[in-house]
């Protein structure tokens, strides 16, 4: 009874704030609100006992991803004053790939089964043992490569910030 | 006794120690800095100036309250009020003792046992950014902003190798993530600064670093920047500010100790649990702890008032070129003498 | 030329690499401030415990009285002149009959101010004084909050006949007898 209350109140919470994310009008609490977004989400991991998904998920997305975006709106010093004048060009542009995006959420709904969705077994997959076995026997591969893409993507950073020095 | 209110009682009792052991660290500092300079330091306010925190909280409060006319309200007040709840929030599974037998049933002297332990460290750690880039930034001023930006390239840069040198301990600890277990691991003698003394030497720069403590205080290097994030802030919500460092201190130590000194462990707690009743061990265990944290927050406090500041371009150095690679190295060889000697 | 043996010359020679390590540097400075916590503190707890002054320590002025507790002062003028800092100002006045018990001589000083923030604590003018007056001893110039405090008039400076201020340390011997 009290973790279905706890899922309302956390369900509640993380739609308000995705709707704040998008209407507000200071790119500030926009990237605040998309933080509280964030949590919810973890609390939603908590709840299905992956407590491991959840902590990953405020260390790399609220923690480090998010600090990045705060970064970068505080030091642009966005206001409402300096907001660019948008063309007739991209005002249609923008119609037409929100149109697009619509469209395929649509589509994806409609190819999904609606109905009564029941509530997996609370299991003991999302420990962070278990998700270690898990990602180091059963999907190694894509393991291995995802972690050779961020070799690839570090060594590129590093060439880069090589290269500025000539 | 129920489990739930004796968890109740012990987040209170830990809240309440927390804020005692913060506000008597403020105290603690300016006698440690008079003794270290050849002076003596408060002493007006009750003997030896014991009730000088509270005259220093009764000014804070006291004081008149300044928001800047063009500072975000919100924001301004947010900022403090979330450094503040994620220093408190750290505390949470950090096991204080030995368990404490009530009527028959033992009593874990930690709040939350949860699976993912240090990482849970980590992630509070990686929150506590925020209240500082928020306050700075809501203040529109802008030695504010460069204090928060400091504060927070610095906070991520350091969480980096902290997190290394942590998976070195978490090699030789059996690979769990719980800290009842790596305290557990440490019995007796058995303190993981015999076997990680590099990685100790790391953790404990990373974790100045994080506290933004001399010689790492660059976010409010009064020299360069006025106050750093904490500017335009007066009264209390200076207060909560400079609070909410001394209570990450308390938490650093809590942690170096738990991580590297065997936590309530010390040479002879075996052999005291077989002759004492369990609550008297368990009591003793808390002191042992208590004991070790204190220490290290004299540590905390012998490093501010000896070693000079960095400059910013030298800590980023020491945080990218020094301390990230030597912890690589060091889980590496952590692994290979495990691997070997298995 | 070395004033002290303590004076180090700056060598810009490479560091090896255990001084770029730095811990040992660090270490060593961290075992000298660690000496200090068990030195002796050279703070005085001030209102309480006084630090004792030299004889010849000059600070707030006082003008004496003799025996008999009449004012030795003749507002004769040498101390006003001989001031570099020209802080002394004074008002003189001819003693009127029944008062032989207040003032010593005949002429007295009706209006005397010493003005601290001018006054540089010299002690010209005790040395210029005939009479045997104006001394300064080894109490402390009190603060204030505002410059016109700091005008000491007589209500200040003569001495109280019931609390008379010890100056022997200083007192002046007028029986040198010239050789020539």
């Amino acid at each position: 009874m009290s973790s279905q209350l706890i899922f309302y109140i956390l369900s509640a919470l993380s739609i308000v704030s995705a709707l704040f994310v998008v209407f507000s009008r200071s790119p500030i609490y926009s990237v605040l609100s998309l933080i509280v977004c964030f949590f919810s989400i973890a609390g939603h991991y908590v709840m299905l006992n992956a407590q491991f998904l959840a902590i990953v998920h405020i260390i790399v997305y609220a923690g480090a991803i998010m600090v990045l975006m705060l970064f970068t709106v505080m030091l642009l010093n966005l206001n409402k004053s300096t907001e660019p004048h948008k063309t007739n060009l991209t005002k249609i542009m923008a119609i037409v790939s929100g149109g697009l995006l619509m469209l395929t959420l649509l589509a994806s709904i409609k190819a999904e089964k609606l109905g009564v969705y029941k509530a997996p077994e609370v299991s003991d997959i999302g420990y962070v043992q278990n998700v270690g076995m898990k990602l180091f026997t059963d999907f190694l591969l894509p393991f291995e490569i995802s972690s050779v893409l961020f070799v690839s993507a570090m060594i590129a950073a590093v060439v880069l910030a090589k290269k500025e020095r000539n | 006794m129920d489990p739930l209110i004796f968890k109740i009682i012990l987040v209170l009792v830990m809240f309440l120690v927390s804020l005692g052991i913060a506000a008597y660290s403020t105290y603690a500092e300016r006698k440690v800095a008079a003794f270290l300079q050849d002076r003596i330091g408060p002493d007006r306010a009750g003997p030896f100036g014991l009730l000088q925190p509270i005259a220093d909280g009764v000014k804070m409060f006291l004081k008149e309250e300044i928001i800047p006319n063009v500072s975000d309200k919100w924001l301004f007040i947010l900022g403090p009020s979330m450094f503040m709840v994620t220093a408190l929030m750290t505390s949470a599974i950090i096991p204080w003792g030995m368990p404490l037998e009530i009527g028959g049933t033992k009593f874990n002297l930690q709040v939350a046992d949860i699976n993912i332990g240090v990482l849970y460290i980590m992630g509070v750690l990686s929150l506590g950014v925020y209240g500082i880039m928020i306050g700075g930034w809501a203040s529109n001023n802008k030695y504010a902003l460069l204090g928060a930006i400091r504060a927070s390239s610095q906070m991520i840069s350091y969480e980096l190798a902290m997190g290394m040198s942590i998976i070195s301990i978490l090699l030789i600890s059996n690979g769990s993530l719980s800290l009842n277990a790596i305290v557990d691991g440490q019995k007796e003698w058995h303190w993981n600064i015999l076997y990680q003394p590099v990685g100790f030497i790391i953790f404990i720069i990373c974790a100045f670093a994080e506290a933004n403590r001399t010689p790492f205080d660059l976010p409010e290097s009064e020299s360069e920047l006025i106050g750093g994030y904490h500017t335009e802030y007066s009264s209390m919500k200076l207060g909560l500010f400079l609070f909410a460092e001394y209570i990450n201190m308390f938490i650093s130590s809590a942690m170096i100790a738990s991580l590297y000194f065997g936590g309530y462990n010390f040479p002879g707690l075996e052999y005291l649990s077989t002759v004492l009743p369990n609550n008297v061990v368990s009591f003793i265990s808390v002191g042992a702890l208590f004991t070790k944290i204190f220490f290290f927050i004299f540590v905390f406090m012998w490093v501010r008032w000896t070693i000079p500041r960095f400059r910013y371009d030298q800590l980023m150095r020491l945080g990218w070129q020094v301390l990230l690679p030597l912890s690589i190295i060091n889980m590496l060889v952590t692994g290979g003498i495990l691997t070997i000697f298995n | 030329m070395q004033l002290t043996n303590r004076s180090k010359v700056v060598v810009h020679k490479e560091m090896n690499w255990v001084e770029k390590l730095y811990l040992p540097a660090i270490f060593s400075g961290m075992f000298i401030t660690i000496k200090h916590l068990f030195k002796k503190k050279a703070t005085l707890r001030y209102p309480e415990v006084t630090r004792e002054f030299a004889p010849v320590y000059r600070g707030m002025h006082v003008l004496k009285r003799d025996e008999e507790g009449r004012e030795n002062c003749t507002a004769c003028g040498l101390c006003a002149v001989s001031c570099p800092a020209e802080a002394i100002t004074m008002d003189a006045a001819e003693r009127k009959k029944g008062e032989e018990n207040l003032y010593r001589e005949e002429k007295y000083a009706a209006k005397y101010e010493i003005n601290m923030l001018r006054c540089i604590f010299c002690g010209l003018c005790e040395e210029a004084c005939p009479k045997d007056a104006i001394y300064l001893t080894d109490r402390i110039v009190p603060s204030d909050y505002s410059r016109g405090g700091f005008v000491f008039g007589k209500d200040v400076l003569v001495e109280p006949v019931d609390q008379r201020i010890d100056i022997s340390k200083r007192k002046k011997d007028y029986s040198i007898v010239h050789n020539n």
